[in-house]
């Protein structure tokens, strides 16, 4: 399913380089939950951003289902977020101004949904996460783990095939963080491959696979 | 996603804001609406003064004393009037088909009865004057060929005048008033023509020609001669066979050292029309730049909506929005924006021609070709000051609006 062949990324700082991803290669597997763990500075937010094509590399290869996709240019990388990847953030990253509903109706919309269609698919999204009763409520009345599944419901409306979780829990307390572990332990029953950054250990034990990044390599890797 | 969606989400985000919104608005609202009335102020003026000189006759040619240039016509004459009493002889002799001639010789005088005083003009004239100049006595007669012949001192009085001097008298007939020194009877009153903007025709003392040169103005020069055609569609035949008349007999060769000129009412209206064009060009110009300053503002409003809104842009491209989307949300925005503001402004126009044609009785028509251009200007400026905001929002990389605080 994602396949990443020596992933490098440098930002040019004055005259020098700074690499925050000196040559990373790993395989994920369909269906796979991987944790991905680290440091912060490590390189696993980078990481996260480049398979989820909201950056690209500086170098190396990443097929994503076969396809290389690491030099894509930004509207065949919005293609593919939009059909293959959902994005679940820290912080929840919802619209402002916006219900429930309408929020999980978004990413339909820009794959050119019909509003009635996508709105039936939204309220099915909604029900998975447990917030069928909350669907005209705007961000802002909503408490955090609410706002998460209203995040979660967004990112599998579209049925993505990848779901990536960049630190799903980081802004939640440790019940509703369970809550969303739950909700996200599910997707991946149901043959999800979910890619998550955790700096928690904890959080890491409901993935099959966690993989440590220290310093922009992968130091450790350790199977459930 | 498609522009109804878009459109909603435009319409929410800018009901968001509501007060920032109405500002924005503010500005294309206020050059929408002074393009559309200052159009329509200029129109109103321009069929106001066409309707009055067409109300003067259109079968009428009136000879001035006086060169008219190439293009510009010239409406009074310089001060040594070239224009005999013979010339009515000539044209009386020599051209047919005119219904009625009226020469007048006019001078402005003081008129007196009893403690009242005006300045009026003072018409001499024939007995031609009420069919040529299509008006009506409505108390009283006019003077006869007789009083003519004898010079007599009679005066028929504009209605605007007659009031203001009879404020306390209620029957003028038979009083005598002084016109200058000399002591004249009013025989009769004029119906009212109304008065319109560039003089009032109910301001005026018509007395015998005679009695005028005679009496007052002591000269047989005249300062106007009016002619009636009995044939409307001849007036352009007319006008050049008056003309080769008058330069006969004031002995002219060249047409370029007339001094004397003949006009039609289709002249002055022409003349008038072209004024009052570049009248209504110079109003809707200026006007025009307020909406451009409107669009600017919309600009402004828009650029700064783009910087605080970094986030949900990279929060839209993260969930699959792509460039086009973006490009279309804001453009959209500062689109709907400024049709809100452009139809608003019509409205408004259309309140204010309805005051002024109401309170300030001017035919201030909104003119659907201008409301048409105002609304498609608002949509154009719209579109091309949201380009510049929608274009940044639309290029931004997705990660580096997500991580923007």
């Amino acid at each position: 399913m994602i396949h990443l062949t020596d992933i490098i990324k440098s930002y040019p700082l004055g005259k020098e380089k700074l690499v925050i991803l000196k040559g990373i290669s790993l395989t994920i597997e369909p269906g796979e939950f991987v944790a991905i763990m680290g440091p912060s500075g490590s390189g696993k937010s980078t990481l996260m951003n480049i398979i989820g094509l909201l950056d690209t590399p500086s170098g190396g290869s990443y097929l994503l289902e076969g396809k290389e996709v690491g030099n894509l240019n930004e509207n065949d990388q919005a293609e593919i977020r939009s059909r293959r990847i959902g994005f679940v953030f820290q912080s929840f990253n919802l619209l402002p101004r916006m219900d429930a509903l309408r929020q999980v109706m978004q990413p339909l919309l820009y794959q050119g949904w019909a509003r009635p269609k996508a709105e039936t698919k939204a309220r099915e999204s909604l029900h998975i996460v447990g917030l069928s009763e909350r669907i005209s409520h705007n961000p802002n009345e909503l408490s955090g783990g609410q706002q998460q599944r209203v995040a979660i419901a967004r990112a599998i409306s579209t049925d993505p095939a990848i779901i990536l979780a960049d630190e799903p829990t980081g802004a939640l307390d440790t019940q509703t963080g369970h809550e969303v572990m739950d909700i996200l332990t599910n997707l991946s029953k149901q043959g999800k491959t979910i890619v998550m950054v955790t700096h928690e250990p904890r959080v890491a034990t409901f993935a099959h696979r966690t993989i440590n990044i220290q310093d922009g390599l992968i130091h450790s890797e350790e199977h459930k | 996603m498609n522009i109804w969606e878009n459109i909603r989400n435009a319409l929410g985000a800018i009901g968001s804001n509501k007060m920032r919104s109405g500002l924005t608005m503010l500005g294309i609202i206020i050059g929408v609406a002074s393009v559309v009335l200052m159009v329509a102020i200029g129109q109103g003026t321009q069929k106001s003064v066409t309707s009055q000189l067409e109300s003067l006759g259109t079968n009428l040619l009136t000879i001035s004393p006086g060169k008219a240039s190439q293009s510009n016509v010239r409406f009074s004459g310089g001060s040594t009037s070239t224009l005999p009493s013979d010339d009515v002889d000539a044209i009386k002799k020599y051209v047919t088909g005119l219904s009625g001639i009226e020469p007048e010789s006019s001078s402005r005088q003081q008129l007196i009865y009893g403690s009242q005083n005006t300045s009026t003009s003072v018409v001499g004239t024939t007995t031609d004057y009420p069919s040529v100049r299509n008006v009506t006595v409505e108390y009283g007669s006019f003077f006869t060929e007789k009083n003519l012949t004898n010079a007599d001192k009679v005066v028929v009085l504009g209605s605007d005048t007659a009031s203001t001097l009879f404020i306390d008298d209620p029957s003028p007939l038979g009083k005598n008033i002084h016109i200058g020194n000399q002591i004249f009877t009013v025989i009769g009153i004029l119906e009212s023509k109304g008065s319109s903007g560039m003089s009032n025709r109910d301001e005026i003392a018509i007395i015998p020609l005679t009695t005028m040169q005679r009496r007052i103005t002591g000269s047989d020069t005249l300062s106007s001669i009016s002619v009636s055609v009995a044939n409307e569609d001849d007036i352009t035949y007319q006008q050049q066979v008056i003309t080769a008349v008058l330069m006969n007999a004031h002995g002219i060769t060249d047409a370029d050292d007339q001094d004397f000129s003949v006009l039609s009412q289709a002249d002055a209206v022409e003349t008038l029309n072209e004024v009052t064009g570049t009248f209504t060009l110079l109003l809707g110009g200026i006007a025009a730049i307020s909406l451009v300053v409107g669009g600017i503002g919309v600009m402004n409003i828009m650029l700064v909506s783009v910087t605080e809104r970094t986030r949900e842009i990279g929060i839209r491209k993260a969930i699959g929005a792509k460039k086009r989307d973006i490009l279309l949300q804001f453009l959209v925005e500062s689109t709907v924006l400024s049709v809100m503001g452009g139809v608003i402004g019509i409205l408004i126009s259309v309140l204010g021609s309805w005051i002024i044609k109401t309170y300030f009785s001017l035919d201030a028509t909104v003119a659907t070709y201008s409301v048409i251009l105002a609304f498609a200007f608002s949509v154009g400026v719209g579109i091309f000051f949201g380009l510049l905001p929608a274009w940044q929002a639309a290029k931004l990389r997705p990660i580096e609006a997500l991580r923007y605080e």
